[in-house]
């Protein structure tokens, strides 16, 4: 029961990150129709960038609780990172086939993978100072971190914030009213170049928070925005491209269908992943809640 | 998408058969000219444009984005390693008569589930169930020797003919390897320019600048994405059958979906609107790897640099951009 209860709370913690991974990618291309490759990497750079401030946190003597300070730290730079972007490399691409979007988004993923090589080296870097300062708690006699509720904490905190802004804020409408017409809503007066910005930025923050969170429970290490961003196409594959809800299902979806292939199958636990992906598409291909 | 229309070519067949000529002979006589490693990378570069050519055939004339060639690639490399390992002979006529077939049926199978849908679905479609191979090969270690990947031994050419042992053997392989690989190049390119220039190839072209038009025209259109499916499939595995001997090991990573990513960025840089535009491509993307590679720890940076410039200012490619600048040439000639 207790072992019953962990492997639950661990693909929480693994749905929260893929949550926010998922949401960020699902945003961007719900409201721009570009599906960003190199989002993966702005997971990768969130978690280097706050590994990289705790690690210089801690060698200048900053007292510990002031380092949790470094999570959202790590996700704003990931943020400004994608406020320089949008404007500077994808602006370009909005009225062209979708080919060459997919494509400069490749192209900044394998410029992003090495720079995170050429900025912070090839060894893992690890902020897991922050996961030992708080309790280890027991359940049902097994140890348990209570960073990782903190973790799942912060997913959830994410989902409601992030709810709340698109469907109940002003700029929430301007959002959905860019993603559904364009043309309309800058008819309109909308400042739709400013609403990209900024959906992008609010991607890039997701993203960038998901590396955060994530960085002080495993290292950073290379390759593991590329990883990552496969994964969270299967999510938002499942869950429907550009639907919020769909990415919120399909990370718990996800999380648990790994966790489980993890504990019973693991050779095929990745393969079993894609081919519901795979079966998704097929059957409904705008996913579970996507209606694009 | 918006329709690009691609402009008819002004240039005489004869012309073009002169020109192919000439590269053929270039082609023929270059390993009297250069040494062992030049000649190996050629032989890369020949197989990278077999690969980018099939692969061409869906994007630049199907109309659809495959982001999951590396599967095709990749379970041709694997077939020849798993037949090299558990089969008999060490032939290369071996493994092409046990890799093609595999190959043909593994796109046929996955190309019957992509072709449903079109644009950005299809790339994420064809994405998934690569990785599905992928996390195969990754995990089925007992099978494919997982992340260490398999070890090829260097096969025997021309059903045993020809057998490469002792000191210089690796040095007499590649030139002959280099003569086997040229003969299937060309044999390919000819194949692939009568599919593209066939009733077959012209309804393929139809589907992808109007399907509602193409439709109405009574073709059955998907039949004709599967069938394009199938052969681009085939060519881009058979471009991996003839690299696993070559390169002598195949690791997961030939079935990771960056690598569909290195195969749609050469199609692109040699133009994947024209013919020749991924031959092009893929030699020259096998010479700028390398020479990254070589010069800097830092190559994907410098090829991710490249690909980002290639979109924004040449989205025609390298054949792209010499077909239009040939182009205002003859016109200017033909104002004045």
């Amino acid at each position: 029961m207790a072992i019953l209860t962990i492997q639950i709370l661990n693909s929480l913690l693994y749905a929260s990150v893929l949550f926010l991974i998922a949401a960020g990618l699902s945003l961007i291309f719900g409201v721009m129709r570009i599906v960003n490759l190199a989002h993966g990497s702005l997971y990768a750079v969130g978690a280097y960038v706050t590994a990289w401030l705790v690690g210089t946190g801690i060698a200048h003597g900053v007292p510990l609780g002031w380092l949790f300070l470094m999570l959202p730290c790590g996700a704003l730079a990931v943020a400004l990172l994608g406020i320089v972007i949008e404007p500077l490399l994808l602006r370009p691409f909005y009225t062209r086939a979708e080919e060459y979007q997919l494509l400069v988004t490749f192209g900044l993923l394998q410029i992003l993978e090495d720079l995170m090589r050429l900025v912070w080296g090839g060894t893992p870097l690890s902020a897991d100072t922050l996961m030992d300062a708080l309790p280890i708690i027991k359940i049902g006699g097994l140890n348990y971190p209570t960073y990782d509720l903190l973790v799942i904490a912060i997913g959830i905190v994410a989902a409601v914030v992030l709810w709340a802004a698109i469907y109940h804020t002003r700029f929430g409408v301007m959002l959905r009213a860019t993603s559904q017409d364009r043309r309309m809503a800058s008819a309109l007066g909308l400042n739709v170049g400013l609403v990209y910005v900024v959906a992008f930025g609010i991607g890039c923050f997701m993203a960038g928070l998901g590396g955060a969170i994530v960085v002080p429970t495993q290292a950073a290490v290379l390759g593991m925005g590329v990883d990552a961003l496969v994964i969270a196409f299967v999510v938002v594959v499942i869950g429907g491209l550009g639907s919020l809800k769909g990415a919120l299902v399909g990370a718990i979806i996800v999380s648990f269908v790994r966790t489980a292939g993890i504990q019973f199958f693991p050779e095929l636990e990745l393969a079993v992943l894609y081919v519901i992906a795979a079966l998704v598409l097929l059957v409904r291909p705008t996913g579970l809640f996507g209606t694009a | 998408m918006v329709a690009q229309i691609q402009a008819p070519r002004g240039r005489s067949g004869f012309g073009l058969a002169a020109a192919a000529t000439a590269v053929v002979i270039v082609l023929i006589l270059a390993p009297g000219y250069f040494g062992t490693y030049q000649i190996q990378l050629l032989i890369f570069g020949l197989i990278a444009a077999i690969a980018a050519l099939g692969f061409n055939l869906l994007l630049g004339y199907t109309g659809l984005l495959s982001f999951g060639h590396s599967a095709y690639f990749g379970v041709g490399a694997y077939t020849v390693a798993l037949a090299a390992e558990h089969l008999g002979p060490h032939s290369m006529e071996f493994y092409l008569l046990v890799g093609l077939p595999v190959v043909a049926v593994t796109s046929a199978l996955f190309g019957y589930i992509c072709v449903r849908h079109t644009q950005i679905f299809f790339g994420i479609l064809t994405l998934a169930i690569s990785q599905v191979i992928y996390s195969l090969a990754l995990n089925l270690y007992w099978v494919t020797g997982g992340s260490d990947g398999m070890r090829v031994p260097r096969p025997a050419l021309l059903f045993g003919a020809l057998r490469f042992s002792g000191p210089s053997g690796f040095q007499q392989f590649i030139t002959s390897y280099y003569y086997y690989v040229l003969a299937i190049f060309i044999v390919c390119v000819l194949l692939m320019w009568v599919i593209v220039h066939s009733p077959f190839g012209k309804a393929l072209q139809g589907i992808r600048d109007n399907e509602v038009r193409a439709r109405f025209l009574g073709l059955r259109i998907r039949r004709f994405r599967w069938i394009a499916f199938l052969v681009s499939g085939t060519f881009t595995g058979l471009a991996g059958i003839l690299w696993v001997p070559l390169e002598g090991l195949t690791t997961p990573d030939v079935l990771y979906w960056t690598f569909s990513g290195e195969i749609v960025f050469t199609a692109l840089l040699g133009g994947f609107r024209n013919f020749t535009g991924p031959i092009v491509g893929g030699i020259v993307y096998t010479y700028l790897k390398t020479y990254m590679v070589a010069h800097t720890s830092y190559w994907q940076l410098g090829l991710g640099v490249v690909l980002v410039t290639l979109v924004l200012v040449l989205p025609t490619g390298i054949v792209g951009a010499i077909s239009l600048v040939g182009q205002r040439l003859r016109q200017r000639r033909s104002a004045a």
